[in-house]
């Protein structure tokens, strides 16, 4: 299983910056190995993020996002603790899904 | 039993079926938007994300720094305040395929997503504003990349 | 000898132009000079460094049981008494009686690692960065360093030994060898020295707040590793055409005993965030 992400939320007025760190390869399929062969493409597709239990974003990522990627949104109407919870999926089909509690 | 691509062609054509019932799985919307990340252009990406042509506003900005010590991670950052947003793409003009990310806007969220990305050369860099009645609307700045060197 | 007029009037007007430039009365050409657009592009990467990630695997490392004993890294005394973290980072390299010598982060890691969890120290040393147990003392050490950011360097120089490493290291320093005749020195030892875009600080003294030894452990985004300061000085001798040193080794160590002193009073931005 992937490590684990980190997420940090603070709440400021009626909203919360979500700040998420995800462990993840992020492999271009566009990189050759030592031996001249293609390393394959391996990275997180789909990216969705739930305030409370409820979904409040996607997103779709290719191949481009960075390694270890980082994401930065806003949820409306959000309080110092409520619940995140943020999940993704790769195009190998792994997934994760880690929580955390506004501040 | 179904090869990979028997089963991403069925599963889009109940995709569109399911889509129509306003429940779409996560799978499927990944195979529809498949052609959106193999685009070569811009306007292909966003046509293939259910975009019109593209025309430059001011009311979608981009935050990117002017040059990059290193293509590996260049930190990108897309907004607008024009209510009516369906999608937000980021997307690199010169990399192998343009489309970065698509972020999907909720009443729940602002219309306000930074992420980092990795750029093969300096390159125009691209926000898009995909808007509810199809509209495509964009804000774009050059990135220069370099490479830093052996330090650091 | 003969001046076509054309030529004269370019270069009266090259010339005004350029005096123009140097008193500020024509706007520049570039808005920003290359220098102050890497400060922003760094400044913009400081929210969000990947180290975090291996923070948190580094944690977990120090609580969980593991290795043939099945013992956890509590008790590890990494200069301050058993399990303590905080502070700890700024204090080492540093004499150890336990062991009769100077260790460094990564080299007391190593030293409980196989004391209190049974694993092979030498056999860890040997492994590659990046995988198995080695990978895991560089989770370990990013997040002990993580635990005194911000606190100044205060290397002791009380015990003999001590002393004896600051000179040895400084020797090391200025060491030329290899096949290109490089030493520390060559890059580290002059102001204002730079390859390409990195400056490279001068590392004969105080080279200031989160710069040289303050700045590693740092997440590297150009190949997305994280590196502790021993797989930093394997790449200085790796860049110096030298043999690769020997993790942990005693060079290392007075090296970094050298750096360290030197650096007294700097504060510590460990885990940093690099090209």
């Amino acid at each position: 299983m992937a490590d684990p992400m980190r997420i940090r939320a603070q709440a400021s007025g009626d909203k919360a910056t979500v700040r998420v760190l995800m462990s993840h390869e992020m492999e271009s399929g566009q990189r050759k190995d030592a031996a001249g062969k293609i390393v394959p493409a391996w990275f997180i597709q789909e990216v969705t993020a739930s305030h409370n239990g409820k979904v409040v974003m996607t997103a779709e990522w290719g191949p481009a996002v960075s390694k270890n990627p980082y994401l930065q949104f806003n949820v409306k109407g959000a309080k110092a603790g409520d619940k995140v919870s943020i999940k993704w999926v790769d195009n190998r089909g792994d997934t994760r899904t880690d929580e955390a509690t506004i501040s | 039993m179904q090869n990979r691509r028997q089963a991403i062609q069925q599963s889009a054509v109940v995709a569109s079926l399911l889509s129509a019932c306003g429940w779409l799985p996560s799978t499927a919307l990944a195979a529809l938007n498949k052609a959106a990340f193999d685009a070569k252009t811009i306007q292909e990406a966003v046509k293939a994300s259910g975009g019109g042509n593209i025309s430059e506003s001011k009311e979608v900005s981009l935050t990117a720094p002017d040059i990059a010590e290193n293509g590996a991670v260049v930190p990108l950052g897309v907004s607008t305040t024009m209510s009516g947003v369906k999608h937000l793409l980021i997307l690199v003009e010169k990399n192998p395929s343009v489309l970065v990310a698509v972020f999907s806007v909720t009443d729940a969220v602002d219309a306000n997503f930074a992420t980092r990305s990795k750029m093969g050369q300096s390159s125009d860099v691209y926000a898009v504003a995909i808007m509810n009645d199809g509209r495509a609307l964009y804000a774009k700045k050059e990135v220069k990349v370099t490479l830093g060197g052996c330090g650091g | 000898m003969f001046f076509h007029f054309c030529e004269v009037r370019m270069r009266q007007a090259l010339i005004s132009l350029a005096l123009a430039m140097a008193l500020g009365a024509v706007p520049a050409l570039a808005e920003k000079t290359a220098s102050q657009g890497i400060d922003e592009y760094r400044a913009m990467l400081q929210d969000g460094n990947p180290a975090e990630l291996f923070e948190a695997k580094g944690e977990d490392l120090w609580k969980q049981k593991r290795g043939p004993k099945n013992a956890s890294l509590e008790a590890c005394d990494l200069g301050q008494g058993p399990g303590i973290i905080k502070g700890v980072f700024v204090s080492l390299p540093k004499f150890f009686a336990d062991t009769g010598k100077v260790q460094d982060l990564e080299s007391r890691l190593l030293t409980c690692m196989q004391t209190l969890q049974g694993f092979d120290a030498q056999a860890i040393a040997k492994t590659n960065f990046g995988r198995g147990e080695m990978a895991n003392v560089t989770a370990l050490a990013t997040w002990i360093a993580a635990e005194s950011k911000g606190m100044k360097f205060n290397l002791s120089q009380s015990h003999a030994q001590e002393r004896v490493m600051y000179e040895v290291g400084k020797r090391l320093f200025y060491m030329r060898g290899g096949t290109h005749d490089f030493s520390c020195a060559s890059c580290h030892g002059e102001e204002g020295k730079r390859i390409r875009l990195q400056d490279l600080p001068m590392l004969t003294k105080n080279p200031g707040d989160g710069v040289g030894f303050a700045a590693w452990p740092a997440y590297r985004v150009s190949n997305g590793q994280m590196w502790g300061m021993q797989q930093r000085l394997n790449d200085c001798y790796r860049q110096q055409r030298f043999p690769y040193p020997g993790f942990a080794s005693d060079a290392t160590v007075a090296l970094g005993v050298y750096l360290g002193v030197n650096a007294q009073g700097a504060a510590s931005i460990a885990p940093a965030i690099k090209r």
